[in-house]
């Protein structure tokens, strides 16, 4: 990475020597800039964070109140000088508070694009693109078999399901932040005004949304309730939560997942989804190569995700493009089952 | 078409056999001939197109994107069809579509079967177009011929005997006599017509296959009431006889499954009609014998999948068949005997046949589990003689058991061999594909051979199953982790004396190989256990493979 200017990489992340910091670092350090508050980006134990109010919120809420030495809040468009560089935050659009980091040193313009999508959600501030020099990009679904701008197409498969099977339980597996209220969000903007149901791990940061002026209606928790008397209703839960001995409990469920993953239908029958559902937080193959286009960089540098596709297409378009082969990320989307979830 | 791809889609996402056969049974109720017909033949694999290849669809779609770009799809999605199907650029607007009457399909299969091969590139791309993503990929399956949506033909035949309230035996034996869009069958199973004659003369009797024995089922089952057979190391075949309405014979061996083998074993099949038999139908094992001598698995697997069969290729690989059970003689249906009196019935037919490449599955004597178990371990002391090696566990059958179709539950056991086991070093990942698809789920493994530079890893075998779905996400997680090096989709696994992950790899025998670096081939090798626990150096060793290939006599080269 050493024509990414003032940027390089280390085992703990994208690190900037001249303003002593890294982005998203996947070990404890003394100074982290955090992008968003998914858990493969935020970690415990920094000495120093610096992110959006709502990202410090959410990290106070999933990791604890100490879980850094020091906080300092930053609003988007702000600009702060750390050593000899400029850094201001910018809208993302992936969830609530999340942000592309913008870093400047007089010369060169770089943009670290976190996660973050184009497509349009009632929960968080849109993605602005930011012109640069070199844009690091994230490549979640960087292959071009991924598609998903028609959400409002899956919700209404949702709700046609829940009324052609009147007598089921419709379980929808969405990632406790960000994707949880944005189903819930989307349902509401379909004209859905029953009661939606949560399962535990969802509740908090549900509460948070809403304290944060995001409009949710009726949300009840699932727990005080009969799970085998929910026939008809829409739950929302973690995805594990769907293969959980948990599920079992309500009557018939039919088995639904939010995720851009279910484009690929090896991939829901897999995790033994009856109702894949095409809804992602991430930006899909022409969202990320609008980006590209859009920030007018000349350098590509892709951290995660399937960076190949997306090298060749900006080395193609005759940009510089480079895989970073970063690990540790994408995991919350992707696979694993997040932690919350055996909450 | 359009409601074939909604059926195809919502089968590929039913998890269960109940809901897929309601799925299947409201099809055929709701869907008129002679669309559902064509359906029916889909989901059975009666449909074939000759010309419809995987290669013309990949031409198709790197006309219209990026090769690069499709290949690292195809890597990531691990099916063709859904690739393509994801990938086809959708057509420009106001094109003429809209106007056109909604494909059926109906219109595909009779366009497939009437188009060369010129012609139907431009026809599979218009119908392409005209389908939407659900559509592309049901219409991509059905021309590749692979479904891969969990529904066997034998599911299919159930969900349409419910149709008509017969069962599904009652489908399977009109079943060889029909043909797409069988109108006459649907005719049948809504009473408007008598049931479609069956004039097959060599018809195709549903197979009676058996359980894996646990050790706990042991002590519920009486020996005496059991036969035990060896279990050869062949494949099932059924060879059927019989008189045509204008007199000729028709002679044909079937696969398990019921597909024509004929003319792969032409050998086997002229030594079959030549019986002395008018009418018949024999269950068996066929094998290559030579000298009398059963050869290992390795050996017939030269005669497997061939579209050909050379005057030297029979010379050298005599087709034979060992039977162990008789289903129809002489116009009497036998199968509702008790398996000891069929027993009786094949050793006589055996007898007359006298055809030197027909015998009869010897059976084992015992008087207790223990016994047989002591047979199971050492066949060649119990009367295998020089046939052990091809032998690959044994069968129990019960003595009162009818010959039942399918895999009824308490009559036929398998107990099959321990399988060998070796420990070995992850060396190399690839993508599956279906249902493993964008997970790293292919392993390559190798074990320790000394070198002039010192103990190297040489691979000795790929793995794809054998692993849980979570095991498979740990593995995958894995992966994606101890990268070393790609080589295109190849992930080289970070391997060495202080680093690496061990698989404890089972495998059921093992082959010289002059086409592997190692010199040997497992056969069947899946993972049995991931020992995370245990270091790569202690994994095992070239020699211990070596030695097995000694000790079991397995691996003759097949020209010896």
């Amino acid at each position: 990475m050493s024509s990414a200017h003032f940027l390089s990489l280390s085992p703990a992340g994208v690190y900037c020597a001249a303003g002593d910091f890294f982005i998203d670092p996947l070990r404890p350090v003394a100074r982290a800039l955090i992008t968003h508050g998914h858990s493969d980006h935020a970690r415990a134990g920094h000495g120093h964070v610096l992110a959006t109010r709502e990202t410090l919120a959410i990290m106070a809420i999933r990791l604890g109140q100490g879980f850094a030495g020091r906080i300092q809040a930053i609003d988007y468009g702000d600009k702060l000088r750390l050593g000899s560089i400029d850094v201001s935050f910018h809208p993302a659009g992936h969830v609530i508070g999340s942000a592309q980091i913008r870093m400047a040193d007089g010369k060169t313009i770089v943009v670290a694009s976190g996660d973050y999508k184009r497509e349009a959600d009632p929960t968080c501030a849109g993605f602005e693109p930011i012109t640069c020099d070199v844009f690091i990009t994230e490549a979640t679904f960087g292959l071009p078999v991924f598609r998903h701008s028609r959400t409002a197409d899956e919700i209404a498969r949702l709700l046609a399901s829940q009324q052609l099977f009147p007598d089921r339980a419709h379980l929808v597996g969405a990632y406790a932040l960000g994707k949880a209220q944005r189903v819930i969000a989307l349902l509401r903007g379909a004209g859905y005004d029953r009661p939606i149901y949560l399962h535990g791990a969802m509740e908090k940061l549900c509460a948070f949304y809403e304290r944060q002026g995001v409009e949710l209606g009726d949300l009840l928790p699932v727990a005080a309730n009969d799970r085998a008397k929910l026939a008809g209703e829409i739950v929302i839960c973690p995805p594990g939560a769907l293969q959980d001995l948990w599920s079992r409990k309500f009557p018939d469920p039919v088995a639904a997942f939010a995720s851009g993953w279910m484009r690929v239908r090896a991939r829901a029958r897999q995790r033994g989804v009856e109702l894949p559902l095409v809804i992602s937080d991430h930006a899909d193959w022409d969202g990320l190569t609008q980006t590209i286009v859009e920030t007018r960089c000349e350098k590509v540098l892709v951290t995660h995700g399937e960076a190949d596709a997306l090298v060749h297409w900006a080395r193609g378009r005759g940009l510089a493009a480079e895989p970073l082969h970063l690990l540790g990320y994408g995991d919350e989307e992707a696979d694993s089952v997040p932690a919350e979830s055996e909450a | 078409m359009n409601q074939f791809a909604e059926l195809l889609d919502r089968l590929a996402f039913e998890p269960s056999r109940l809901g897929k056969l309601r799925l299947m049974s409201d099809f055929f109720r709701r869907t008129p001939d002679p669309e559902r017909g064509y359906a029916l033949a889909a989901l059975t694999g009666a449909l074939s197109f000759q010309h419809a290849k995987a290669g013309l669809i990949r031409g198709l779609i790197t006309y219209r994107v990026d090769p690069v770009l499709f290949e690292l799809s195809y890597d990531f999605v691990g099916d063709l069809s859904e690739t393509v199907a994801l990938l086809w650029p959708a057509p420009a607007e106001n094109s003429s579509m809209g106007n056109d009457a909604p494909l059926l399909l109906s219109d595909v299969v009779r366009g497939l079967s009437a188009t060369g091969k010129l012609d139907l590139a431009r026809n599979l791309a218009g119908w392409l177009d005209s389908l939407d993503e659900t559509g592309r990929w049901a219409l991509l399956k059905l021309i590749t011929g692979a479904l891969r949506i969990g529904v066997s033909a034998r599911l299919a035949k159930t969900a349409l005997a419910e149709l008509g309230g017969k069962t599904p035996n009652e489908i399977e034996e009109v079943w060889h006599g029909l043909a797409p869009p069988y109108l006459d069958l649907f005719a049948w199973l809504e009473g408007r017509e008598a049931r479609p004659d069956s004039s097959d003369p060599a018809p195709f009797c549903p197979a009676m296959l058996a359980h894996a024995i646990e050790t706990k089922d042991f002590d519920e089952l009486p020996p005496s009431g059991f036969s035990a057979e060896w279990k050869w190391d062949g494949i099932r075949v059924q060879a059927a006889s019989g008189l045509a309405a204008n007199g000729r014979r028709v002679t044909r061996l079937f696969s398990r499954t019921g597909e024509d083998v004929s003319g792969a074993f032409p050998d086997l099949t002229d030594c079959m009609a030549a019986l002395p038999f008018e009418n018949f139908s024999l269950d068996g094992e066929l094998l290559i014998l030579r000298e009398r001598k059963v050869q290992p698995f390795s050996v017939l697997q030269q005669r497997l999948n061939r579209k050909t069969t050379s005057a030297k290729l029979l010379a050298d690989f005599p087709a034979h068949v060992r039977a162990y059970d008789l289903m129809r003689h002489d116009g009497e249906d036998l199968r509702a005997l008790p398996f000891a009196e069929r027993r009786g019935r094949l050793e006589s037919f055996v007898a007359h046949a006298s055809c030197e490449r027909l015998d009869l599955s010897p059976l084992v004597s015992f008087v207790s589990w223990a016994e047989l178990a002591e047979a199971r371990k050492n066949p060649a002391a119990f009367g295998a003689g020089a046939d052990a090696e091809a032998i690959e566990g044994l069968m129990l059958k019960r003595r009162d058991s009818i010959y039942v179709p399918g895999r009824p539950k308490g009559l036929w056991y398998k107990w099959k061999r321990d399988p060998f086991t070796v420990d070995a070093v992850l060396m190399y990942a690839q993508r599956g594909h279906g249902k493993r698809s964008s997970y790293y789920s292919d392993f390559t493994f190798g074990v320790w051979r000394d070198e002039e530079e010192g103990a190297r890893l040489v691979p000795v075998g790929k793995a794809y199953f054998g692993f849980t779905d979570a095991e498979l996400r740990e593995l995958d997680r894995y992966v994606r982790n101890n990268t070393a090096n790609r080589f295109g989709p190849v992930r080289e696994i970070i391997h060495g004396e202080s680093q690496g992950l061990v698989l404890e790899i089972a495998f059921e025998g093992l082959n010289r190989s002059s086409r592997h670096k190692s010199g040997v081939a497992m056969r069947f090798p899946r993972i049995a256990r991931i020992r995370w626990d245990k270091p790569a150096r202690e994994a095992d060793r070239i020699e211990n493979l070596q030695a097995l290939l000694k000790e079991t006599g397995l691996g003759g080269s097949p020209a010896g």
